[in-house]
């Protein structure tokens, strides 16, 4: 595969207030990738069956803004039904938002639609959790990767589209005399890399990787993860990475966004926010990640007690305030916005974090 | 806490279960031996595949039905279960020898109430009125720690949260204080907080009730924070075994440093790229000749692919078996170099080893 020109590697530490009015020029390279605005997706819970009403709705994503730099991975964390999944496919577009905005590469595309939000999509693709469902069982892994050229009318002459395949094949670490197989006759790993080499194979700008590598065992999972990596240094792809799992996340990662019931807790570099985490669900994640290390102190740590509030009727004002060890009256009355607290990362907590509470937790990577 | 030591809780000797299947004999199990002491916790590592879970199933007699070939013995409190009859395993399955699955979804049945459930697993053991049973539910909810646990006895599984299931499980499986919990993956399925809040809850009930405890999980900081005692298995059979400490501090099996090397940590450094072990793991129908592991081991040597390697005692540790052809002085060269950061082409140079020429 011929490599593209990566674009200009951008400035990572620059931390961006995502919050305050985008500048409206044309894209350039200073300018983020994806910038995303007061999102919000609200799913309508309706009852009856032949006269539908609308009784609710679940707040799945309910106000993130957030910004791609070009060349950074984004690493977005949470629970499940935090809305982290909601989010990337709100940004490809395979959902419509209810409100908010997302541009890409300086163009608002959230309502785009036709030809040109076709044109949108060859330039992101997005790579699946589970590679056993998000293959066609039917079809051979060639027809698969060569999907994406059928659908954009691309590599139109035979030849031309089985040799590009093959190519993509290479790169991903397949053997191209496999091009014939159907995808039951490859491992896990080997199907997620199928699932990379069909996302590759228009060369899109921006990478989306649901959960990559949660389906998968222990030794496999580091190869993908180190693919991912190669290729993304490779063609300098911008890359947005959802995962539950706090210490693949802090590999892959330039940035990591915090979500919990549909917001932005906290985001900021991964060395800020793993080293000094300032919300409190931040430091009850990394709390409670075991270590591989029978040394480490045992866990007597900041253990969150409870479940996760349903997103159809969140709490009022900050909504980790039910679980929060720290909570006060404000936190039930007034909603903490995301504002810098001098340690490196935006965090929406009217009572953050301290360097000794930090350490009373026992999160691991602090330093 | 331990009772008389010279008579291990459980012990299992040479243990082997094979499935017969069209396309050939399935060694699940390939002549597994290990042991656990009362009120210790033993976690068995091993990727989807290594016969983890067939070893576990096979100790409650779960493996029968589906045509499985059992030898060996598995010797419970000096009982030898392989040899039992269906209705005395009966008796000791939820009842001295608990197991709790790993998706809590598909382990609970959807149509009764969780209590029901509960009450049901009460009486097939104890001779108690439905009421004394309700009242033990209760408490048995109580005690996991699901919030108004009287009122909670009457909801039905979808209307409990996967770590709310979870602990309902573990419920049932403590329901006749059994002597041995086996817990398969208990926490795969859930989030790491909710993760967090079963293993410590697990901890405290083996506390509270002196119970051993096998943990089976691919997971390696799991195993780190629960486990005494740890055996790693790999295509059917434990290549590894010795206190958590020693498996982590100075592992000498190779299949025991790839995985270590190749999980991200928390406070690692973003620039170390993560080591893999090559290749998929074995059929468990065509396995390799010689050791199972050399077709994925940086480190074989020619004849590796002839002799098979017995789990030995390493030299001057008594209590750490491994199953692996290097010299011991040779493992612990590599070992050195690969916890100092080298590449295992870097280590095998270190080492003096030939390289495979592969």
């Amino acid at each position: 595969m011929s490599a593209r020109a990566g674009p200009e590697p951008s400035p990572f530490g620059d931390e961006r207030a995502a919050g305050s009015p985008a500048p409206t020029a044309a894209a350039g390279v200073g300018e983020p990738l994806v910038q995303v605005r007061d999102l919000v997706k609200h799913f309508p819970i309706t009852r009856g069956i032949v006269i539908r009403r609308k009784i609710g709705a679940v707040r799945a994503v309910d106000g993130v803004s957030l910004e791609v730099q070009r060349g950074e991975t984004l690493g977005i964390v949470g629970e499940t039904g935090c809305g982290k999944s909601t989010t990337a496919r709100l940004i490809v577009r395979l959902l419509d938002a209810t409100a908010g905005e997302v541009r890409f590469d300086g163009e608002d595309i959230t309502t785009v639609k036709g030809a040109r939000l076709k044109a949108v999509r060859r330039e992101m693709q997005m790579i699946f959790q589970d590679p056993y469902s998000s293959l066609n069982p039917r079809k051979t892994v060639g027809s698969i990767i060569g999907e994406p050229f059928a659908v954009h009318g691309l590599e139109r002459d035979k030849a031309g589209r089985k040799r590009a395949v093959q190519e993509l094949m290479e790169t991903v670490g397949l053997n191209p005399e496999h091009y014939n197989r159907y995808p039951h006759e490859f491992s896990g790993g080997q199907r997620q890399r199928i699932g990379v080499a069909r996302a590759l194979a228009l060369k899109p700008k921006l990478l989306i990787a649901d959960e990559p590598v949660s389906a998968l065992d222990v030794s496999i999972q580091a190869q993908v993860l180190n693919l991912l990596r190669d290729l993304q240094r490779q063609f300098g792809l911008t890359v947005v990475f959802i995962a539950h799992d706090l210490s693949v996340v802090r590999h892959m990662c330039d940035r990591v966004a915090v979500m919990y019931l549909g917001k932005i807790v906290e985001i900021g570099s991964g060395d800020a926010l793993y080293g000094f985490p300032r919300h409190p669900y931040t430091g009850a994640l990394l709390s409670a990640v075991p270590v591989a290390d029978p040394d480490a102190p045992k866990r007597e740590r900041g253990l969150l007690t409870g479940d996760v509030p349903s997103p159809a009727n969140p709490p009022s004002a900050c909504r980790f305030h039910t679980r929060c060890p720290k909570a006060q009256a404000l936190c039930s009355e007034q909603e903490p916005m995301l504002e810098d607290k001098g340690s490196g990362t935006r965090v929406a907590c009217h009572y953050p974090l301290t360097r000794e509470e930090v350490a009373e937790i026992g999160v691991r990577s602090a330093r | 806490m331990s009772v008389a030591p010279h008579q291990p809780l459980l012990r299992v000797e040479d243990l082997h279960v094979e499935f017969s299947t069209e396309d050939g004999v399935v060694h699940a199990v390939d002549g597994i031996t290990y042991q656990v002491e009362r009120g210790r916790t033993l976690g068995i590592v091993g990727e989807s595949g290594s016969g983890k879970t067939v070893a576990s199933m096979t100790t409650l007699g779960l493996t029968r039905s589906q045509g499985a070939q059992i030898s060996g013995r598995i010797l419970f409190e000096g009982r030898d279960l392989v040899a039992l009859s269906d209705g005395e395993l009966r008796a000791i399955r939820g009842n001295e020898i608990a197991m709790i699955f790993q998706d809590p979804l598909s382990s609970l049945h959807p149509f009764y109430k969780v209590g029901y459930q509960l009450i049901e697993a009460i009486r097939a053991h104890r001779d108690v009125t439905k009421a004394q049973a309700r009242a033990r539910a209760v408490e048995l909810l109580g005690l996991v720690g699901i919030p108004d646990p009287s009122r909670r006895v009457d909801d039905y599984p979808h209307e409990f949260s996967g770590g709310m299931r979870q602990r309902a499980m573990i419920a049932m499986g403590l329901a006749n204080e059994p002597k041995l919990l086996i817990a398969d993956e208990p926490t795969t399925a859930l989030d790491v907080t909710v993760q967090a809040q079963i293993l410590a809850l697990l901890e405290r009930l083996q506390r509270e009730l002196g119970m051993a405890i096998v943990i089976i999980t691919h997971d390696l900081g799991v195993v780190a924070e629960m486990a005494d005692d740890v055996a790693v298995m790999y295509a059917g059979r434990i290549v590894e075994t010795a206190p958590a400490e020693i498996v982590f501090g100075g592992p000498e099996h190779p299949y025991t440093w790839g995985l270590l090397k190749s999980i991200p940590t928390l406070g690692g450094s973003r620039e170390d790229d993560l080591v893999p072990i090559p290749g998929t793991p074995p059929s468990l129908i065509n396995r390799p000749s010689g050791c199972h592991f050399h077709p994925r081991c940086p480190y074989a040597q020619p004849d590796h692919a002839r002799i098979d390697p017995p789990l030995q005692a390493v030299p001057g540790e008594p209590t750490h078996h491994v199953a692996c052809l290097l010299e011991a002085d040779v493992r612990r060269r590599l070992w050195a170099e690969l916890r100092a950061g080298r590449l295992p082409d870097e280590a095998l140079a270190a080492a003096g080893l030939p390289g495979e020429p592969s």
